[in-house]
Parts: C-alpha cells; structure tokens; sequence
C-alpha cells in the first residue's frame, strides 16, 4: 500500500514538471523577438519590450498590409 | 530572370512564404506576389523602415558589419527581409516557420534575378534526308 502511494507520487510529480517544461518551451516560442544577422555572421537578437517594440510595431504594420 | 518569374518561383518552392516584396534601396519596388502596387510599395517602404532601425541597433553597440537578414516573430506570422548587394526582399509567413529554409528561400529568389533565365528547349534539329547517290553500276 505504502509503495503504491510512493509510485503515485513520484508519477505525479513527474508529470507534472513534464508539463511545467512543455508550458515554458511553448511561452518561449510564442515570445516575440526580432534577429538582426549581420554580414560579418554576427547575431543580434532583441526580445525586451522596451528594444524590440519600435521594430515589432513595424513587422506587425507589414502583416496587417500583406494579409 | 525577371522579377515575377523569381516570384513565381519562390512560390513554388516555398509553401511557407504567404506574400513577398522585390525592392531596392530607397524603396523603388522591383515585384510583388500583390496585386495591388500601392500595398507593394507600402510594405517596401515599412520593411526598409524596419531595416534602417535594426542597422541602427546595431551601431550603437559600436560595430558597422553590413546587415545582411533578419527575422521578426510575431504570434500572427513572421516577417522575413533578406539582402543581396542592392536589392532587398521582404516576406511574410504564417506563425513558427522553418527559419532556415524561409532565409534561403528568399535568398535564392534573389540570386535568380541576376541569373539568365535557363534556355528554353530547342527542338533537336531536323536531319537531313540522306541525299542518295544513284548507285552506279560497277561496270559502267
């Protein structure tokens, strides 16, 4: 009996992390950004609201007219 | 190739690409996947907007590489623009795209542009009918 509460438990809380990491990995491809590559094969990825708003209000203009 | 024939092209090779903007610098437009030149012209002049102040984050951080592409993710699609030399194209696809492959994809459109369009097939030239020489008899 002990050790079958033991398993439901355990099963549980792996599920439950499973889930928590699914939710995160899904919030993170949701999350809106802009990557600027350069010819030189830099990177520069802006995410932060503040440094990324100006150019993610311009990507959403090219949508609306494109749609 | 010209312009609608890279277009066309890209349409065919990339099922991810919903819409698509030829243009240069300056925002003169080269072809578009629009109907309407207007919204051409008004998704150039935003995508070189756009272009204009990614460079512009990039020269704060005290570097002047050339920008050469760049991607901006948004829940209802991505906006893709691409360099090569002069020209610029700027495209839109649905949401989570094959970042990638779309970056090639209109790269190759690109490049196609200053490529001859491959030569038609000619027909295989007609043979000439074997011009038959009388047989001459071998005693005369």
């Amino acid at each position: 009996m002990r050790s079958r509460n033991v398993l439901t438990g355990v099963l549980l809380g792996a599920g439950s992390l499973a889930g928590t990491l699914l939710f995160r990995r899904r919030l993170a491809r949701q999350r809106e950004r802009v990557d600027v590559y350069f010819g030189d094969g830099s990177m520069v990825s802006l995410a932060k609201p503040g440094e990324a708003e100006p150019l993610l209000r311009r990507a959403r203009r090219i949508l609306e007219l494109a749609n | 190739m010209d312009a609608a024939a890279a277009l066309e092209r890209l349409r065919e090779i990339s099922s991810q690409v919903r819409a698509a903007v030829i243009f240069e610098r300056g925002g003169k437009v080269v072809g578009s996947t629009f109907a309407d030149d207007q919204r051409a012209k008004d998704v150039a002049e935003e995508a070189e907007a756009l272009l204009t102040e990614a460079e512009q984050r990039r020269d704060a951080g005290g570097e002047a590489a050339e920008f050469a592409q760049l991607e901006v993710a948004l829940q209802g699609g991505s906006v893709f623009v691409v360099r090569d030399g002069d020209r610029l194209i700027a495209a839109t696809t649905q949401p989570e795209p094959t970042v990638g492959l779309v970056f090639y994809d209109l790269k190759s459109c690109l490049r196609d542009l200053d490529t001859a369009a491959p030569p038609k097939k000619r027909a295989a030239p007609r043979r000439k009918p074997a011009s038959r020489a009388k047989k001459t008899d071998a005693k005369s």
